[in-house]
C-alpha cells in the first residue's frame, strides 16, 4: 500500500466513525441533539488534531518514542490550578467565573510555565533537552502532590467538582470556548508551517541537523513553544489527555513505516480523531456514559505503552 | 581556509581546549591526532559550530563561524561525529538524499538526485541503496553517512573518527576515497584520528594535540618522527620506512 493510499484508508475510517457519532439515534432530533453532536465532533477533532500533532513534534525533537508532552507537567499544572481555585475560593467562584476566563487562565498558566522552562533550558549552552524533561517531571509531581494535599484537606461536596476535572470529557464543551481554541489552534498552525521542512532533519539528531544548516538552538525553542500551546488548549478545553498522544503517533509510525512528517502527522491526526470519536461511540453507545472517554484511552493506553516495552527490550 | 585563533574551551572548570591557533591548509588531508582527552573532537566540534567556544576566533573563508547563516555554512563545511546510531526507518538513498537538505530543503530536484546517484556510486553502494539502514553492518552504515557528506558536497570535510569500529579492509577503502576526494575534487578534509599508521600513510598534514594544546603541527614526514612522537604520546615509538612510507611500531 502506498502512503497515500494509507492515509486515505484512515481518512474512510475517520469519516465513517464521524458520520456513525453525528447520525445513529438521531431519531429526527436535528435541532436539539444534532448542533450538540457537531460540536462535540468539533471539540474531539481540535484536540485529537493538537495532541496528535504536537507530540509526533515533542518526540521527533527529543529523537525519543516513548515521550509525551505530559512529562513536562503541564497535566498536572491544570489539575493544580483547578483544585487551588476550588480551594481557595470553593466551586461557586469556578463557576461564577465562566469558562471563557477559567480556560484562559489555564492556557495562560500553562504557557508561562512552559515558558520559564524553556527559558531555563536555554538560558546556557550544554543544558540538553532531557534536563528540561527531568525539571518539568520534578514539577509535574510537585504540582500533583501539592493537588492532592489539598484534594484531601477540601469539603467532599468541592471534591466532586475536582474530580469532574481530573478526566478529560467531551460532554459539555461550550461553544464560545471552541471557537476561542480553534483560533488559538489556527494561529499556532500557521506559526509552525515555516516550521515543518525542518522536521524530518531533526529526527535524525542535533548534530546530524546542525551539519545540514537548521539553526537548531532556534528551531527547536520555537517547536517547543507550538507544543506547549497545543497542549495547554487541548487540556484546557477537555482536560489532561495528552496519553493519548503515545498511543496514537505510536500507532501512525507503526502503520505508515517511513520517517516522514508529513505521512505521519496527517496518519497520526486521522488516528488521534479515530480513537477518539470510537471511544466516544463505546462510552455512549455501550457504557451509557457510565464511564470517561479518558478511562478508555488511558487503558487501551497502558496496555499498548507495555506492549512497546516488551518488544523494545526483545529488539 | 580555515583559521583558528587562539581557541579555547572550558568544561566544568577544565580547559579541555587550551589557547589553540591553527590553520588547516586547503586541498589537503590534515589529520589530528593526540592521546585520549588531548582536545581533538571539542576542537573539530567547535569549527564545525556543533560546540561552542569560550574565546578565540574561528573564520571559515574570512568569515567567523558564527557569524555565518547556519544554512550557508552547511554548504561550505560538513561534520560527520563518531556515533551515529538513529532509529528512523531510513534506506541508504533516502540517508544520503538528506546530504542535500543545504540545497533543497527537503524538496529534490532533478540536480539534487544526481548528486545523490553520484555519491552513492562513489561509495559503491549502488546494490544496497534501497536497503534500510538497521539491516547494514557498522562498515556500510559508515559508507554510508559518508556517502551522505559526499552529497552535501561541501569544500571543508570534517570527519571525528571515521575508521571507528571499522575492520582494516573498510579502514582501507575509507582512507583511500577520502584521498580521492582531495585528488579529484579538490576537498579539504580534517579527521580526528587514532591509528597513526593511517595518519603516516594518508595525510599531507598532522596536528597534534596534548592536553587541549598543540604540541606540534607540521607536515606528515616532520611530525612521524620517534623524538616527536615521544614528546606527544611519551612512548618509545620506532619508525620503519617500507616503500617510502614511514610505519610506526609501538607495539612492544
Amino acid at each position: 500500500m502506498t502512503y497515500r493510499a494509507k492515509i486515505g484508508l484512515l481518512a474512510a475510517v475517520a469519516i465513517i466513525l464521524v458520520a456513525a457519532f453525528l447520525f445513529i439515534d438521531l431519531g429526527g432530533s436535528w435541532d436539539y441533539a444534532f448542533p450538540r453532536r457537531i460540536k462535540k465532533v468539533l471539540a474531539i477533532i481540535l484536540t485529537g488534531g493538537a495532541i496528535a500533532l504536537s507530540t509526533t513534534v515533542f518526540q521527533t525533537v527529543t529523537n525519543n518514542r516513548i515521550l509525551t508532552p505530559s512529562v513536562m507537567g503541564l497535566d498536572s499544572l491544570y489539575i493544580l490550578i483547578q483544585t487551588t481555585v476550588i480551594f481557595v475560593f470553593g466551586s461557586f467562584t469556578l463557576y461564577k467565573l465562566g469558562s471563557n476566563a477559567n480556560f484562559l487562565i489555564n492556557v495562560g498558566a500553562m504557557i508561562l510555565f512552559a515558558g520559564v522552562l524553556y527559558r531555563l533550558l536555554f538560558r546556557r549552552e550544554g543544558n540538553n533537552i532531557y534536563f528540561l524533561l527531568l525539571i518539568g517531571m520534578i514539577f509535574g509531581t510537585l504540582f500533583s502532590s501539592m493537588s492532592s494535599f489539598m484534594e484531601v484537606l477540601i469539603d467532599p461536596n468541592e471534591f466532586q467538582y475536582v474530580a469532574d476535572k481530573m478526566f478529560a470529557s467531551f460532554n459539555n464543551v461550550k461553544t464560545d470556548l471552541l471557537i476561542m481554541a480553534s483560533i488559538v489552534v489556527a494561529v499556532t498552525l500557521l506559526y509552525f508551517a515555516r516550521f515543518t521542512k525542518y522536521l524530518n532533519v531533526l529526527a535524525l539528531g542535533r548534530e546530524q541537523a546542525i551539519n545540514l544548516g537548521v539553526n537548531y538552538d532556534y528551531v527547536v525553542k520555537r517547536l517547543l513553544i507550538v507544543v506547549a500551546v497545543l497542549i495547554s488548549v487541548a487540556t484546557a478545553l477537555v482536560g489532561p489527555i495528552t496519553f493519548l498522544g503515545l498511543l496514537v503517533v505510536n500507532v501512525a509510525y507503526e502503520f505508515m513505516k517511513t520517517y516522514r512528517h508529513s505521512y505521519l502527522i496527517s496518519a497520526s491526526i486521522l488516528i488521534s480523531v479515530i480513537a477518539l470519536v470510537g471511544g466516544q461511540l463505546i462510552v455512549e453507545r455501550v457504557f451509557t456514559f457510565s464511564t470517561t472517554l479518558s478511562v478508555i484511552i488511558n487503558f487501551i493506553g497502558g496496555v499498548y505503552f507495555i506492549y512497546l516495552l516488551l518488544k523494545e527490550s526483545k529488539a | 581556509m580555515i583559521q583558528v585563533t587562539n581557541v579555547s574551551k572550558v568544561y566544568g572548570g577544565k580547559k579541555v581546549v587550551d589557547n589553540v591557533s591553527v590553520t588547516i591548509p586547503k586541498g589537503q588531508i590534515t589529520s589530528f591526532i593526540g592521546p585520549n582527552g588531548a582536545g581533538k573532537s571539542t576542537l573539530l566540534s567547535m569549527i564545525s559550530r556543533l560546540t561552542g567556544k569560550d574565546s578565540g576566533q574561528i573564520m571559515v573563508d574570512g568569515k567567523e563561524v558564527s557569524q555565518w547563516k547556519s544554512g550557508d555554512l552547511a554548504k561550505k563545511v560538513s561534520i560527520l561525529k563518531q556515533s551515529n546510531h538513529i532509529s528512523l526507518r531510513l534506506t541508504v538513498r533516502e540517508l544520503v538524499s538528506f546530504g542535500r537538505f543545504p540545497y533543497s530543503q527537503g524538496r529534490l530536484t532533478a540536480e539534487d538526485e544526481k548528486y545523490v546517484d553520484e555519491a552513492i556510486a562513489y561509495m559503491e553502494l549502488q546494490d544496497m541503496q534501497h536497503k534500510y539502514l538497521h539491516q547494514l553492518s557498522g562498515g556500510q552504515t559508515q559508507r554510508a553517512y559518508i556517502a551522505m557528506v559526499i552529497a552535501q558536497n561541501t569544500e571543508y570535510i570534517l570527519l571525528d573518527e571515521p575508521l571507528n569500529n571499522l575492520d582494516m579492509k573498510h579502514s582501507v577503502q575509507i582512507m583511500k576515497i577520502l584521498r580521492k576526494l582531495v585528488t579529484d575534487l579538490n576537498k579539504t578534509i580534517v579527521i580526528v584520528i587514532h591509528d597513526i599508521n593511517f595518519a603516516s600513510f594518508y595525510s599531507d598534514y598532522i596536528v597534534a594535540l596534548k592536553d587541549g594544546a598543540i604540541e606540534s603541527e607540521g607536515r606528515t614526514e616532520h611530525i612521524i618522527q620517534s623524538n616527536v612522537l615521544r614528546g606527544i604520546y611519551d612512548m618509545d615509538i620506532e619508525i620503519e620506512e617500507i616503500n617510502d612510507n614511514r610505519v610506526c611500531v609501538y607495539y612492544a
